[in-house]
């Protein structure tokens, strides 16, 4: 209950009308040469410190990345990229290293501060004297990964978490301290070849997070990574790895911004999850990269492979995404379930105003018996957005007495947004049941007067209404970030009525 | 006090308010009674600013102040409140966070502090019991799935926890069964005093033995066409619309007089 009033205190206080994380910070930037090569992959493989067989990893991801097209299937229109007008590789210059969290540049820190990290988290990260491990009262502790455009800079909790025996670091770290398990998994879920996007990111991943759950543990906080694309014409390569190993449970979120620019900006991520025997990761993420201005000039191009594995019996993978920003999503968080009894579960909403494009989704694919899934989408659509829905139900031969549900709604606010709902079901196993319903509304005329005739302002009420239609998704959040996602639900349909 | 002058107003291009005058002084409670199809609903939205109905000619002013003019949550923060005829639904708003996010809109309106969880929970629970409404209403979404007389009596809660100065009971009493017509009209009642006026609209004349009446009027073909105290339900109970047709000269006449006989 008071959490549901917190979170429309925060809608209601939301009152900027522009991308209010939309600031630069100065700090000094080494960066490799502009373009992309084999002596980049190679330079930022150096730069790393990274082992022989990883170079290898990346130089054979690079000459499958040559050999492979920009894939055009989605409902999405761009200019080409130029992918040699980039810098790969943008690092700040001053060396932070983990262990020394008290020599953070203050410029970071500001970041931190505009990003919204909770304080007591950002002391944390400063490693403030007294600041420790233990959250602020009544609030669910999170530890953080930041990465500041390629570098992960800090990370908070570690000790803590060490003691549980849980590793989390930036794949970076990992690379050096847990070479085995990073050889073991890297590309395991994700395949380097796996698409044009993933290849690129293979060849040129410069950080990101690295998980590893031990057998029967449970994390005991929510863990966290702040993404957040800084330099000018930096593409941004994260690399995820999760490894939730048999009996334990992890939560993970993700959240992202970027400043305004008026250049477009690519991201390429990849996320890759596996769960083992009884093993549950809850991924959730709150994604509000710049997304151009309203005459759709800028904006982030964000270009995602997520994908988690459910290599063990009865084990569980849940993606949740709130999707507010970016001029370009394209992104389809899936999962293989593999294990008997396994369990993937995608909710999702999807706002596109303006000129912003979304195409997301996910995929299903039941490999396993009695596997099960869920799907809700909640697409939005304002001013030009164009919003599509895009999934995949695979249900293989042997994934006997196998379920998927599936509920896709949409929401047009205005007349010259688009919403498009394109399910693809592949059934080969009798016993398997499958079942869809999308639905596509308007905001009611009705709806907006009642709410106007009780006092709340036309915006208030679309607010309001959209947060009710996105329910269903929003309750999966952790409720720190629902109420960060509702704000900026309010914030991202801003001007969008009348 | 609302104050209501040759009010004229159409949707759609076609004329339905013809030119109304009303008074309604700060403190007592007035009926509207009137055929179906007469306007009644549509006097209540002109009121209240509902977009699509596009006002012709007269004045409205509450406590002195040009409501036309203003948005319509700026009427709602100015003390107006419309209990729908027909409530609506808000998939996925509960019911509590909609009553908190209007209860401190309205306030804030007025220039007075909002009111944070604790505060507005009390404040919810005691309205709640005087309604004999069960809590877990506040948990579930806006009307949704509530039965028709829930769907009213939702209403009259949220004019209890707005405190309007001017309540507008659009049809209140259509769907509320023999008690809940009673607990109801104690809701209403109990607001009554100099700072609450109120516009009843009905087609029972059973409301307003428990709501008493100080006026009554008639609301047919777009214009009052009779006023009078409480007595004047009673006889309409007795004749029906008919008797006050009759006697009504033929250019007021809703069905237009002879020349349409
Ligand atoms: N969009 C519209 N276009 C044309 N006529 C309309 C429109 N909306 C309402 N009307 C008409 O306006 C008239 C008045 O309707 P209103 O709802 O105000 O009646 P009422 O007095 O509230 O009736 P009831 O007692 O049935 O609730 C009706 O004849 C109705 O059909
Ligand atoms: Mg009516």
């Amino acid at each position: 209950m008071p959490a549901v009033n917190e979170t429309i205190e925060a809608v209601q206080s939301v009152t900027e009308s522009t991308y209010k994380w939309g600031f630069e910070t100065d700090i000094e930037m080494e960066f490799a040469p502009k373009g992309l090569n084999e002596d980049i992959v190679r330079f930022i493989s150096a730069k790393k410190n990274e082992p022989a067989w990883l170079l290898e990893w990346r130089l054979r991801a690079f000459a499958l990345w040559k050999t492979m097209e920009t894939p055009l299937w989605a409902a999405v229109k761009h200019p080409p990229i130029d992918f040699q007008d980039s810098y790969y590789y943008a690092a700040p210059k001053e060396k932070v290293g983990p262990k020394s969290l008290d020599e953070v540049d203050p410029e970071l820190l500001k970041t931190y501060a505009k990003l919204g990290i909770p304080l007591r988290e950002q002391e944390i990260l400063a490693g403030v004297e007294g600041a420790g491990s233990t959250p602020a009262e009544g609030r669910m502790p999170i530890a953080i990964d930041a990465v500041f455009d390629s570098v992960s800079v800090a990370t908070s909790y570690k000790e803590r978490l060490g003691k549980e025996g849980i590793i989390f670091c930036s794949i970076s770290e990992a690379v050096q301290e847990h070479p085995d398990l990073v050889k073991k998994y890297l590309g395991s879920v994700v395949p380097q070849g796996d698409n044009f996007y993933a290849a690129l990111n293979s060849a040129v991943f410069t950080d990101g997070s690295f998980v590893y759950i031990p057998k029967g543990v449970r994390c005991p906080m929510e863990l966290s990574t702040y993404f957040r694309i800084n330099a000018k014409s930096t593409g941004q390569f994260e690399r995820t790895l999760i490894i939730a190993d048999a009996g334990s449970h992890v939560s993970y979120l993700e959240g992202c911004t970027a400043p305004m620019r008026d250049e477009n900006q690519l991201h390429a991520a990849v996320v890759e999850l596996v769960a083992m025997d009884d093993a549950t990761i809850k991924y959730s993420t709150v994604q509000n990269w710049y997304p151009g201005d309203a005459e759709g000039k800028g904006g982030i191009y964000n270009f995602v492979t997520k994908r988690g594995a459910c290599r063990g019996a009865r084990s569980k993978i849940s993606w949740t995404q709130v999707e507010t920003g970016s001029a370009i999503t394209w992104k389809y968080p899936s999962c293989i379930l593999q294990g008997e009894d396994s369990v993937g579960e995608f909710y999702s909403v999807a706002i596109t105003n303006n000129y912003q494009q979304a195409d997301t989704g996910t995929k299903m694919f039941h490999i396993g018996p009695r596997t099960k899934s869920t799907i809700v989408s909640k697409g939005i659509s304002a001013g030009h957005g164009q919003n599509t829905y895009r999934g995949l139900v695979r249900i293989g031969a042997k994934a006997t007495g196998a379920r998927n549900f599936t509920q896709c709604d949409s929401l047009l606010i205005g007349d010259l947004c688009g919403a498009h709902t394109v399910p693809y079901i592949e059934n080969r196993c009798m016993s398997a049941k499958v079942e869809h319903e999308a639905t596509t509304s308007r905001i009611a005329e009705d709806q907006l007067f009642y709410c106007r005739q009780r006092g709340l302002t036309q915006e208030e009420a679309v607010g309001l209404i959209v947060n009710g239609f996105c329910r269903e998704v929003l309750k999966e959040l952790p409720m720190e970030f629902a109420v960060e996602a509702q704000k900026l639900l309010q914030i991202s349909l801003e001007g969008s009525v009348g | 006090m609302l104050r209501i002058e040759g009010l004229s107003a159409e949707i759609d291009g076609k004329e339905i308010l013809k030119g109304i005058d009303l008074e309604v002084p700060t403190g007592e409670v007035h009926a509207i009674m009137g055929p179906n199809g007469s306007g009644k609903s549509t006097l209540s939205y002109v009121l209240s600013g509902r977009e699509g109905y596009e006002v012709t000619g007269g004045t409205a002013t509450l406590n002195g102040v040009d409501i036309l003019a203003m948005e319509p949550e700026e009427r709602a923060a100015a003390g107006l409140f419309l209990a729908f005829q027909y409530p609506v639904e808000l998939p996925g708003v509960g019911n509590a966070t909609f009553l908190r996010t209007a209860l401190n809109a309205v306030r804030k309106g007025r220039g007075e502090s909002e009111l944070d969880a604790m505060q507005f929970l009390k404040v919810a629970r005691q309205r709640m019991k005087a309604l004999s409404m069960p809590e877990d209403m506040l948990k579930r979404g806006v009307n949704v799935g509530f039965s028709g007389g829930e769907k009213k009596r939702n209403e009259i809660l949220q004019m209890a926890m707005l405190e309007p100065s001017m309540a507008i009971l659009d049809e209140t009493d259509s769907g509320l069964d023999i008690d809940a017509l009673k607990i109801v009209s104690d809701g209403v009642n109990a607001m009554r005093g100099p700072g609450f006026s109120a516009l009843v609209i009905t087609h029972y004349q059973r409301l307003l033995d428990y709501i008493v009446p100080d006026r009554v009027h008639v609301l047919m073909g777009g214009r009052i066409v009779k006023s009078g105290g409480p007595e004047l339900a009673h006889e309409l109970e007795a004749q029906g619309y008919g008797a006050i047709q009759e006697g009504l000269p033929s250019k007021h006449r809703f069905d237009g007089g002879e020349a349409a006989a």
